[in-house]
């Protein structure tokens, strides 16, 4: 595609990556700083076993996710069984549930002193661990378990979308040859389905390399736990800031195969999308299982953890009252709406920029724009302080050398620094978002639109953007409602007498005592429902 | 013998009856055309019968076995039918060899291979079994498409549209070749269209369909000739309705003059008569003189519009007549015309 | 472009706005960087206020404050900066981020063996790094850190992660005491003598011992005593012992939550007084009492439920000592692989 667009465009483009690739930059400078040998100490010791941790645990996570999220996404895009109207949006429902949370929850009902398995042991009469044999929670597993409950959605979100744009016609092709739905599912529309699913599957593995929260409390160290203790323990952001650099490589390395995924995934696709999907009725036993599948997942992503929480509001319902919830919820409410705004704006200008720039060179500011939601949160939040202290110094030598007083601390020491560390963690969400709608729309229409006399930016908002309203819309949602849930980032980021919803239920957390902020923990949840009912909305009406 | 049974179908779609009250059957080794506009329920009684579309009144039998009622109906992939969709519905993961062994799953890999060399010899492709789809023109891909289709010996075809994303140089070719390769395995088959053309070239019998039903079913020359609506016949090709003056026992009279009537009547209450344009000729004999309004070239033949000198007889309506003479006619000249029809078709336009 | 424009400008709006929500809008104000929880020194905060008018704004975050510190450099609004144990209060002198405070009150509330000898950073609490126990299987028993190594314990002991800073600054002392040798033998018996994989934090392993799944555990003594305090979980904290160890020697080792006066602070006399004023008698005594911790402030009370644990010998080690080979313990934490 080539169609001249003014100078304006590529260079406020260029402008936005650089902005939002700036935070790695300043980190991967700091890796030039004096380390004291503590990166070739830790090396020496247990940073093997944490990078094997770390590989297990991506891939684990990667692995569930795919292996609970395809499946159910598969039969509730394809197959008519029991109660799949409530699963076609209650899989979702885990998006909302913060990972921190989830956590807690199962690590107190199933470690050894949980209620679970101290009833087993009073029931059964056991009277110590040598007794019975009972799954250890707090392991490798369990952490990866527990991430891939929460994570799944996006699986079953991208491979659900998949699914119901695959020609119809391939799957009643298959079925008149005489494949069953399974064999249908295996032969046909799993393969098809291959690059969304891989780009889900990156995105799940992005998530669980940059956790901190879950893994910490499952008690496994991990890449993420060495950069905070070299970090914090050893004092040297140097030796940190070069491990965070060999987990973005790992990224860099996931990235890219999301996008070879996503190459190919163009060359696949056919078919309208908008044939009315025949499902396969599953009847009898299949139905039931299918079902139960389903509900288990559920349960266990979002049923129990909430029950949980319900539970603990109840009993401390007095103490965990807080007449400034409502504070909290605006500020949170307000600051995810903002950053999901600013996303999406960022994701249309590098997206439309991408697509009708001449150069190659163009995919890189997509790609530099996306770098931010490798770092863990607090390593993010280091390199996004970096850049704006540096430029509220700058201006208040400015003004000092003026002999006024300088405006304080601009950026850094407001709200803005949070939202901008939010940004540069989820504007990749949206690009990928915005990026896969436009990439369905077909090119001739650029030239149709052109041909007719309008410009770029017309074209913009008069073709594109109605035609890719829905890949927006779900694309800022996902950003709000990560950034409800948001926490490291906003923790070292936010200004005096600042809090959200998730910093105040972070407090209690990191105390192990949910109980106290179980109320605002569903406020959250309830908040990120929302907006999910209607990113589900908007993916029914493809159904 | 009769291969396909159908009995008052009835089929809904969001609602709203599709197919209302359908019957149609279809003999081994015949193959039916379905003509109608789009939307007329042409596709939706074909997936009806491919069990992709539940029935809400009627049966369905394919050989000996009831596959279709309201209440029990044999899953897809259970019916033996074969079907070819408008995009070919290759698999566009899967190599040629692939796609066509697809239904083959229970086969041996020696038996599995012989039988997709058998095909791709069949449909004219060997040498081409490593290719993929997106590699393929329109015309390979879709006799790869029925390639698979009849690799899985099917006890009937469908076909919904085949030949609409082929340039229309190939299409007669193909659907000739297509319709070889049927007759010779001896599948019968169900065809979906909307262009007569492809109808008269590849089907033995066109159902012409309106509103969910049937309207008339038969050999393509009798629904040319002899339709039994103007729906039909408008359908056809392009028809003239001639105002009739007068009906009596043996002959009727119109603009043209008398016609002698052979071994058929006429309701007296008929007032139009359906006169093709090729069954008007340039007649110098002929008291009708009509004057020349419009010529177009046609390739093989002129298309003349003309209205009748005295205007009364014609109601002032132009008429459409096609020539197939090197005899040039100018516009404004004055000609005389008669008909050449040996069966009458007429139809009363006031109900 | 003109709307891209106009986006800009949007854009710079709603930073502003952002800038105007969080302007500071009262004059008599501290602003805190807290390493402690808000709702931990919320009851004291909230008396300050009340005594002086003058309004404590707070920031809480686990990681990373000295860097933000570091990064604001003189345009910081951060006036002081409280922690939870010493090695972070030794960070922030050692990177130059505090200044000294010259205040009699403070001197004569704080004993000189828990301040910096440059008053760069004060103690405000101290926590005790103690043993919990099984009162069925262990009982009330002499114990000593140096017990956990042996025999008497393989596979009865449960603990936190090694790299917490109490379990660091506890290895710290062990370095201090017996050099970095016999603390590596030290730490990889106590490691093989471990029930399960350090995890979870002190409350926990107080559950883990009621339950059974261990007999001995490291532990603080606040979180001990705070366990009391609620009801669900007062039953199983009462299946447990408190042990103060090593009293036959050099005493327990003893942790002190504590603040520091920021380089920069654009309150600095509004700061001072509240650091006077959390070491006087009413702050401390709500750290006793609230928080359960134990006052530095020699006259102030222990709560009651502190006190009937008894009185302890402590480990008189100074805290420059712990801060000093925290480095070492963090190297051997991770040579032994205590974690894995």
């Amino acid at each position: 595609m080539f169609i001249q667009l003014s100078k304006k465009w590529p260079a406020f483009s260029w402008l936005l990556s650089l902005l939002l690739f700036l935070p790695l930059l300043a980190i991967v400078w700091q890796s030039f700083g004096d380390d004291q040998d503590v990166f070739a100490q830790l090396w020496a010791t247990v940073l093997p076993d944490y990078l094997v941790n770390t590989l297990l645990i991506v891939l684990g996570v990667a692995l569930l996710s795919a292996v609970i999220g395809v499946p159910i996404a598969w039969l509730v895009a394809m197959c008519q069984f029991p109660a799949r109207r409530f699963y076609v949006w209650g899989m979702l429902l885990p998006l909302a549930m913060p990972s921190y949370v989830v956590a807690f929850v199962y690590t107190d009902l199933l470690e050894y002193a949980g209620p679970i398995q101290t009833s087993l042991r009073s029931y059964f009469g056991w009277s110590n661990a040598q007794d019975y044999a009972f799954f250890d929670v707090r392991t490798l597993s369990g952490a990866a378990v527990m991430l891939a409950l929460v994570l799944y959605p996006y699986v079953y979100l991208l491979a659900r979308t998949a699914f119901l744009e695959q020609s119809q016609s391939l799957v009643q092709s298959a079925r008149l040859l005489g494949c069953s739905p399974w064999r249908s599912f295996w032969r046909i529309s799993l393969p098809l389905a291959r690059p969304a699913i891989a780009i889900s599957v990156a995105l799940v593995a992005m998530e669980s390399l940059a956790d901190f929260a879950v893994v910490h409390y499952f008690a496994v160290p991990t890449l993420t736990t060495a950069v905070y203790d070299t970090w914090l323990g050893y004092g040297s952001l140097a030796a940190a800031a070069r491990l965070s650099v060999v987990m973005l490589a790992v990224l860099f390395i996931l990235i890219s195969i999301e996008r070879i995924g996503r190459n190919k995934q163009r060359h696949y696709q056919r078919g309208s999308g908008q044939e009315k999907v025949v499902r396969h009725q599953l009847t009898g036993i299949k139905g039931i299982a299918a079902s139960v599948f389903c509900g288990v997942i559920f349960m266990a992503g979002f049923g129990v953890p909430f029950i949980s929480l319900l539970d603990m509001a109840i009993n401390y319902f007095d103490q965990s009252w807080n007449s400034q919830f409502l504070e909290y919820s605006f500020n949170s409410l307000l600051l995810a709406s903002t950053v999901a705004l600013i996303c999406l704006i960022i994701a249309i200008v590098l997206g439309f920029f991408k697509r009708l720039s001449a150069s190659k060179s163009s995919d890189l500011a997509p790609k530099l724009a996306s770098t931010g939601y490798a770092l863990p949160g607090t390593v993010l939040a280091i390199g996004v302080l970096i850049p704006l202290s540096l430029f509220d110094h700058g201006i208040n030598h400015f003004f000092e050398s003026f002999g006024i007083d300088g405006p304080g601390l601009l950026l850094s020491g407001t709200v803005f620094a949070i939202a901008a560390g939010y940004v540069v963690r989820f504007s990749a969400i949206a690009i990928g978002s915005v990026e896969s709608s436009l990439n369905k729309v077909s090119p001739s229409i650029d030239m149709v639109t052109m041909t007719l006399g309008l410009s770029p930016l017309k074209m913009l908002f008069k073709v594109h953007l109605p035609l890719i309203k829905k890949g927006c819309f779900a694309g800022a949602l996902l950003v709000f409602i990560e950034s409800m849930k948001e926490l490291p980032a906003a923790l070292l980021l936010r200004p005096f007498d600042y809090e959200t919803l998730a910093t105040y239920v972070y407090q209690f957390v990191s105390d192990e005592q949910l109980e106290h902020g179980a109320l605002a923990a569903i406020v959250i949840v309830i908040v990120g429902l929302i907006p999910l009912i209607f990113l589900n909305r908007s993916l029914e009406q493809q159904d | 013998m009769t291969q396909l049974a159908i009995h008052h179908l009835t089929s809904q779609y969001d609602g709203k009856s599709v197919i209302k009250d359908l019957s149609l059957t279809l003999e081994r080794n015949e193959i039916v055309a379905l003509l109608g506009p789009s939307g007329c329920g042409k596709t939706t009684l074909l997936r009806a019968i491919a069990g992709l579309q539940p029935i809400t009144e009627g049966d369905i039998t394919l050989g000996d076995q009831v596959i279709s009622t309201p209440s029990k109906s044999v899953v897809s992939e259970k019916r033996n039918i074969g079907m070819i969709f408008q995009d070919y519905a290759l698999f566009p993961h899967l190599s040629v060899k692939d796609n066509i062994a697809f239904g083959l799953h229970k086969m041996s890999a020696t038996e599995q291979s012989a039988v997709v060399d058998d095909m791709l010899t069949l449909v004219k492709l060997q040498g081409y079994q490593s290719r993929f789809p997106h590699e393929l023109s329109g015309g390979q891909q879709q006799r790869v498409a029925i390639a698979r289709a009849l690799a899985y010996r099917p006890q009937l075809m469908l076909l919904d549209e085949p030949f609409s994303n082929i340039d229309s140089q190939s299409r007669g070719e193909i659907m000739q070749e297509m319709r070889q390769i049927l007759k010779k395995q001896q599948v019968p088959a169900v065809f979906v269209t909307h262009s007569k053309d492809e109808a008269f070239a590849f089907a033995d019998k066109i159902a012409i369909f309106k509103d969910g039903k049937i309207e008339q079913i038969d050999k393509g020359n009798v629904l040319y000739t002899t339709p039994t609506s103007p729906y039909v016949a408008n359908f056809m090709g392009k028809t003239n309705y001639i105002a009739i003056e007068s009906i009596t026992n043996d002959s009727i009279v119109t603009c043209f003059g008398s016609q002698q009537l052979q071994e058929q009547t006429i309701p007296v209450t008929d007032n139009v008569m359906m006169v093709r344009p090729e069954q008007i000729i340039v007649d110098e004999q002929s008291h009708y003189k009509f004057k020349v309004v419009g010529c177009i070239f046609a390739g093989s033949h002129w298309v003349y519009t003309v209205c009748a000198i005295d205007n009364k007889a014609s109601d002032g309506k132009n008429i459409t007549i096609e020539l197939h003479s090197h005899l040039l006619l100018d516009v404004d000249q004055v000609v005389g015309l008669s008909l050449n029809i040996a069966h009458i078709v007429t139809f009363n336009f006031d109900k | 472009m003109k709307s891209m424009i106009a986006m800009a400008v949007g854009i710079a709006t709603l930073a502003s706005s952002f800038s105007v929500l969080s302007a500071p809008n009262s004059e008599k104000e501290v602003n805190i960087y807290s390493y402690r929880q808000a709702f931990l020194i919320d009851p004291v905060v909230a008396q300050f206020e009340k005594d002086t008018g003058i309004n404590v704004n707070v920031v809480f975050a686990k990681k990373g404050l000295a860097e933000r510190l570091k990064r604001e450099g003189k345009y910081t609004k951060a006036d002081l900066v409280l922690t939870t144990d010493i090695s972070r209060l030794m960070e922030l002198k050692d990177k130059k981020l505090v200044s000294p405070v010259e205040s009699s009150i403070i001197e004569n509330n704080v004993p000189s063996h828990l301040r910096d000898p440059q008053n760069q950073w004060f103690s405000l609490t101290k926590r005790v790094r103690n043993i919990y126990a099984s009162k069925e299987r262990v009982g009330n028993i002499a114990i000593t850190y140096e017990d956990l190594a042996t025999d008497k314990y393989k596979g009865k002991i449960c603990t936190r992660s090694g790299k917490h800073p109490y379990t660091v600054a506890l290895v710290s002392s062990m370095v201090a005491h017996h050099g970095e040798a016999e603390t590596e033998v030290w730490l990889t018996k106590v490691k093989e003598n471990l029930a399960r994989k350090p995890q979870g934090n002190d409350r926990g392993q107080i559950k883990a011992i009621a339950a059974g799944q261990c007999d001995v555990s490291l532990g603080n003594s606040y979180y001990f005593g705070n366990m009391h305090t609620n009801p669900e979980q007062k039953p199983i904290v009462e299946k447990v012992n408190i042990l103060f160890p090593n009293q036959q020697n050099r005493g327990s080792h003893i942790n002190v939550s504590g603040m520091a006066l920021t380089k920069y602070a654009p309150h600095k006399a509004d700061a001072i007084k509240l650091m006077e004023y959390l070491t006087g008698d009413l702050a401390q005594s709500i750290y006793a009492k609230v928080n359960l911790e134990y006052p530095v402030k020699p006259s102030v009370e222990v709560s009651p439920l502190v006190a009937s644990w008894g009185e302890f010998k402590e480990d008189e080690l100074p805290m420059i000592e712990i801060a000093k080979h925290r480095k070492t313990a963090l190297m051997l934490l991770d040579k032994v692989k205590f974690d894995l």
